[in-house]
């Protein structure tokens, strides 16, 4: 074979695709996806692909019921993906959201059930916020502290962070649990609804909504406008351009991701005191980590991962549906999920990258 | 009394499934790559095997042939994990995309495929078994030298596991070999610690990162593959094979990057994991969860220290983690 010959495939990376053609790219991948997930449920589970996705969206919108779950779900999802964000904007690998959400979740129910009975209900959900949030925080800063001073590698110190958090959770569990023996903590406060976020205007998760509504917009601002903001841009282009410019990256690292802690706590908190009302090791249930996705593939843009969280939490929601409808495994959900994230993932490269085909004769042509 | 002679034999078949995905993981970041995706792989290399010995157990009633039985699973458990692992190069090596992101969605796809084909491969096959118990396929995969019952506690603690702890451990031990003193693994390491130096060394970056990739899935899958069929004897319960894949993730860490330390790493993990079984907790289970913490605090503890002596050659791959560029300079 002749060793010199152009390579049948050259890539090249570009920088100027319009914001409107990389939406469509996405677009046509998520399109692409839903085909495949179509043709593997037809596969596997001899279903029609029609019947299953109308009933997915009769999941998401069949009720008004259904549709302010799947806005809570979106919300909360949402909440924690814009907690990770500014880490990630860092270039902080904070695996640990799922770590702090439980956190503060685990914190509001413990205020929940030790001061129910003594303080009034806004001063008591006042009280279990800042719990909340400034246990998300803590959780979050050790390994930023450990990041700042001595460079561990914060993937896997967040990860461990997890299960430390699940296993503290599964002991209060147990402490607390009711009856004795069922290895379950219940519905906290039931009676009382002590502690409990009150409906606005009728409806339950009004409040949680509009609270990730504002925390959307402030950090929209806060990551771009704020001086905060810039450093965390710079810190996560260059460490050595940020040392350079004179800011302290240490110092940085540690505010930024009790930032991130925090609200991610705040997400634990709305959990447990706005819709499940009790705590299980569960409880994150995998946000944690599809938080990463949604904030990744909006590229850390709070306004777009509205985008990507709906899109989400709708395959979540409809997942679930599909399983139940059908009688299959809940499990279905994830390999949809696993398939979506795939294709969306991989468009990136068209984005970020060109591809040239050899031309039959030398030359490049442009594609 | 703490009873040393029935807890080794627990922790070692314990440790089985952490070594094997512990050498998979050492493999494939030696060459630069970051698989978080390994608990996904570890799920769908359990689970290609279990399907392929449901079938076999179910074709041919109970009366199994012992060769068959264990080379079917293995050879889907194997296809199965290199399937991820191709899916994870594609998208990372060919692709470019962010690795992190590549291994967080594996893992969310792989532990789905891994309990949804668990949970409802009977009702997709129609069969009239209440559950997946593959007793038979599990037998000749289990099963220990015949005369290690007859050497007392010698047996029992060294002598008694199934074939499999066998292969991990040489695995763990030529894997060890190869990546410390042939030509290959030198390549492998020079891709992971400075790509660019091995292209210009002309080391095919894209060749080597395919293949530890692969290779580290495929010995990662066969962790899953002896949980179900050794440990969990030839059980499938959807999520039992728990955070096992990210322990062997933290492993590699505490293991600086050696497989043939990981054979006690993993025993030491194993270890801490289910001391919780046999400390005396005055009857509380409750303090029992937190005796669970241990191999999580431990191993944040070996990464705080390692990150503070600052050895170099205890660090991670110099480009772990990074996609590689030709004309990214």
């Amino acid at each position: 074979m002749d060793k010199n010959k152009e390579p049948l495939i050259h890539i090249t990376k570009r920088s100027d695709m319009p914001q409107k053609q990389a939406w469509l790219i996405r677009l046509f991948a998520i399109v692409a996806a839903l085909i495949v997930c179509a043709i593997v449920t037809t596969l596997t589970t001899g279903l029609d692909p029609i019947s299953v996705f109308s009933e997915m969206l009769d999941g998401n919108f069949g009720s008004e019921r259904k549709v302010w779950i799947l806005g809570k779900e979106l919300a909360i999802l949402l909440c924690v993906s814009l907690g990770l964000t500014p880490a990630f904007k860092m270039k902080f690998w904070n695996l640990g959201g799922e770590g702090q959400v439980l956190i503060g979740a685990l914190v509001t129910a413990a205020i929940m059930l030790y001061l129910g009975e003594t303080l009034p209900n806004p001063l008591l959900i006042l009280v279990m916020f800042i719990g909340a949030v400034g246990a998300g925080a803590i959780w979050a800063a050790i390994p930023a502290f450990f990041k700042a001073k001595w460079n561990t590698n914060e993937t896997l110190f967040t990860l461990m962070m997890n299960y430390v958090a699940i296993q503290l959770v599964a002991f209060f569990v147990i402490i607390w649990e009711v009856p004795k023996g069922s290895g379950k903590v219940g519905v906290i406060n039931q009676t009382s609804m002590a502690g409990w976020l009150p409906d606005i205007g009728g409806q339950k998760y009004l409040l949680i909504i509009l609270m990730v509504a504002v925390v959307t917009v402030l950090m929209h601002i806060y990551l771009k406008y704020s001086k905060h903001g810039y450093e965390i841009s710079v810190v996560g282009e260059s460490m050595n351009t940020a040392r350079y410019v004179g800011i302290k990256t240490g110092k940085v690292i540690v505010r930024t991701l009790l930032v991130s802690g925090a609200i991610c706590g705040l997400a634990g908190w709305m959990m447990v005191a706005g819709s499940d009302h009790t705590i299980t090791t569960t409880l994150a249930g995998g946000r944690g980590f599809l938080g990463i996705m949604v904030a990744w593939l909006a590229q850390f843009s709070p306004v777009g991962m509205i985008a990507t969280s709906f899109l989400l939490a709708f395959m979540a929601r409809g997942a679930s549906e599909i399983s139940t409808a059908f009688q299959l495994n809940h499990s279905f959900g994830d390999i949809l999920t696993g398939i979506l994230l795939f294709f969306i993932i991989g468009c990136e490269f068209f984005i970020n990258y060109k591809v040239h085909f050899r031309k039959k004769e030398g030359g490049i042509e442009h594609v | 009394m703490f009873d040393l002679v029935s807890f080794i034999p627990r922790a070692v078949v314990q440790s089985v499934p952490l070594l094997l995905g512990c050498t998979g993981e050492t493999i494939s970041e030696k060459s630069g790559s970051l698989n978080l995706g390994i608990p996904g792989v570890m799920y769908v290399g359990a689970i290609s095997g279990v399907i392929a010995s449901f079938f076999y157990e179910q074709s041919c009633g109970g009366h199994v042939n012992p060769a068959v039985a264990i080379i079917l699973p293995l050879l889907a458990c194997l296809l199965g994990s290199l399937l991820m692992g191709l899916l994870f190069c594609f998208l990372t090596v060919t692709l470019r995309v962010n690795q992190n992101v590549v291994g967080l969605a594996m893992t969310t796809f792989g532990v789905g495929f891994g309990n949804f084909f668990g949970g409802s491969l009977i009702k997709l096959t129609d069969s009239d078994v209440p559950s997946i118990a593959l007793s038979a396929t599990s037998e000749c995969f289990s099963k220990g030298l015949p005369f290690a019952n007859d050497l007392g506690w010698f047996g029992k603690i060294f002598l008694s596991y199934g074939f499999m702890t066998y292969v991990a451990i040489a695995i763990a031990l030529v894997t060890a070999y190869i990546l410390k003193k042939t030509r290959t693994g030198l390549h492998i390491r020079a891709v992971g610690e400075n790509p660019a130096t091995a292209d210009a060394a002309g080391i095919n970056i894209t060749k080597y990162k395919y293949l530890s990739v692969c290779i580290g899935c495929m010995i990662a899958g066969l962790g899953g593959l002896y949980y179900v069929m050794d440990y969990a004897s030839g059980v499938w319960s959807n999520d039992a094979f728990g955070d096992r894949g990210w322990l062997a993730i933290a492993l590699v860490i505490f293991t600086l990057w050696r497989p043939n330390i990981a054979i006690f790493g993993s025993l030491l993990f194993a270890a801490l994991y289910i001391l919780y079984l046999f400390v005396p907790t005055g009857g509380s289970m409750a303090v029992k969860e937190l005796y669970k913490m241990l191999p999580y605090v431990v191993t944040i503890i070996v990464l705080v220290v390692t990150g503070m002596r600052n050895k170099r050659e205890n660090q991670p791959p110099e480009a772990l983690g990074l996609p590689y560029f030709r004309e990214d300079r």
